[in-house]
């Protein structure tokens, strides 16, 4: 699997966090543990994680996301020949019926562009997710820790996640 | 460190296969990129402001890796992977330097790659410099870059996602792609070290 180091990290996170882990639900589709990783303190984007399950027996699309900064858009991470390209998905993101769709690093992602002050361990911000058939819905990304100390200690911890990552 | 076994097995496997001869490095080898082929010469702006070279930078075995701040996820999740290889590598007692290149030296200024590169470890440098300064170090690199058209002050840009290994003296050792873990990173870098 790709990306496994910052599986792992977002695995130790959920697993940190699981007790004020928080779901949402709009129609058929379940949201859950949406997140942004703490930013630099002159970062000028931010990315929005989450998990979408579609419930329902036909399928949705994320057309678009909106929050209070000057651009939003739900991205893809393309990668051809090792050159990275970021792609802004303008026909939106289809969740099929019956399937879980991750937005998580190195895959998709919603992008916050243009920020006025850095994401900061503990702060939330309200998005709203516009689905084709299930409608909108407001959730707060919640801004977590990228690296955690206790992810430093990567013994166990980082063991047992990269087994349940491949 | 149990992890560390395991990637040992496969490294042997990988060098074993490669049958290089006179090459102290050989139990080491995962990429087949000619030594001379990437690094050299560069003159780059540090996040103090100054002007520093790859003598300045390349004091230790270093992990070098070009990208931009304006992206918010593959870069960031490189740059705290090479942050994270670092630290295991200070565990076992290697030292290494982290230098992030960026490849958007318009928006990424001395300020804003010392603030990004501050958040993944206290002693990577973030570099930036003029639009000459950067292209000639991507190419020294053989790094790809290319804005995307947008019109306005929210371009992407495409850009490889590869972190060197440089060696003081030596030059290039290595490269890791975007998706090698900070362990397979730390591990191989640390075959290097003990061969030096």
């Amino acid at each position: 699997m790709k990306m496994m180091t910052m599986a792992a990290m977002a695995t130790a996170a959920l697993t940190a966090t699981a007790a004020f882990a928080h779901d949402y639900t709009v129609g058929d589709l379940i949201i859950a543990h949406p997140m942004s990783f703490e930013t630099a303190v002159t970062a000028q984007t931010g990315a929005g994680y989450l998990e979408i399950t579609n419930t329902g027996d036909i399928d949705d699309r994320l057309l678009e996301a909106r929050a209070d900064f000057p651009r939003v858009e739900v991205h893809e991470i393309v990668e051809v020949d090792d050159v990275m390209s970021m792609q802004h998905l303008t026909d939106g993101l289809v969740i099929p019926a019956g399937q879980t769709v991750t937005l998580e690093p190195g895959g998709y992602h919603i992008m916050l562009m243009g920020l006025s002050a850095p994401f900061v361990v503990g702060d939330e911000y309200p998005l709203t997710l516009v689905f084709e058939h299930a409608g909108e819905i407001e959730v707060m990304m919640q801004v977590e820790v990228r690296m955690a100390e206790t992810e430093m200690d990567h013994g166990d911890m980082d063991m047992d996640a990269e087994e349940a990552s491949e | 460190m149990k992890i560390f076994g395991i990637m040992a097995g496969a490294v042997i496997a990988t060098a074993a296969g490669q049958a290089l001869a006179q090459d102290q490095f050989a139990e080491c080898r995962a990429s087949t990129v000619g030594e001379a082929a990437i690094g050299g010469p560069f003159e780059l702006v540090d996040e103090n402001g100054h002007t520093v070279t790859d003598a300045d930078i390349i004091t230790a075995p270093t992990l070098v890796y070009f990208g931009y701040t304006f992206c918010p996820d593959v870069c960031p999740l490189d740059t705290a992977r090479n942050g994270l290889a670092m630290e295991f590598l200070e565990e076992a007692g290697h030292e290494v330097n982290g230098a992030f290149i960026t490849v958007d030296p318009g928006r990424d200024t001395v300020e804003v790659v010392r603030d990004f590169t501050d958040v993944f470890h206290p002693r990577m440098v973030g570099l930036t410099g003029s639009d000459d300064q950067i292209r000639v170090a991507a190419q020294a690199y053989r790094a790809f870059y290319r804005a995307q058209r947008s019109g306005d002050e929210f371009y992407l840009v495409d850009h490889s996602s590869f972190t060197y290994l440089m060696l003081p003296e030596i030059g290039f050792a290595e490269f890791f792609r975007s998706g090698a873990s900070a362990d397979e990173v730390a591990e191989l870098t640390a075959c290097y070290i003990d061969n030096m």
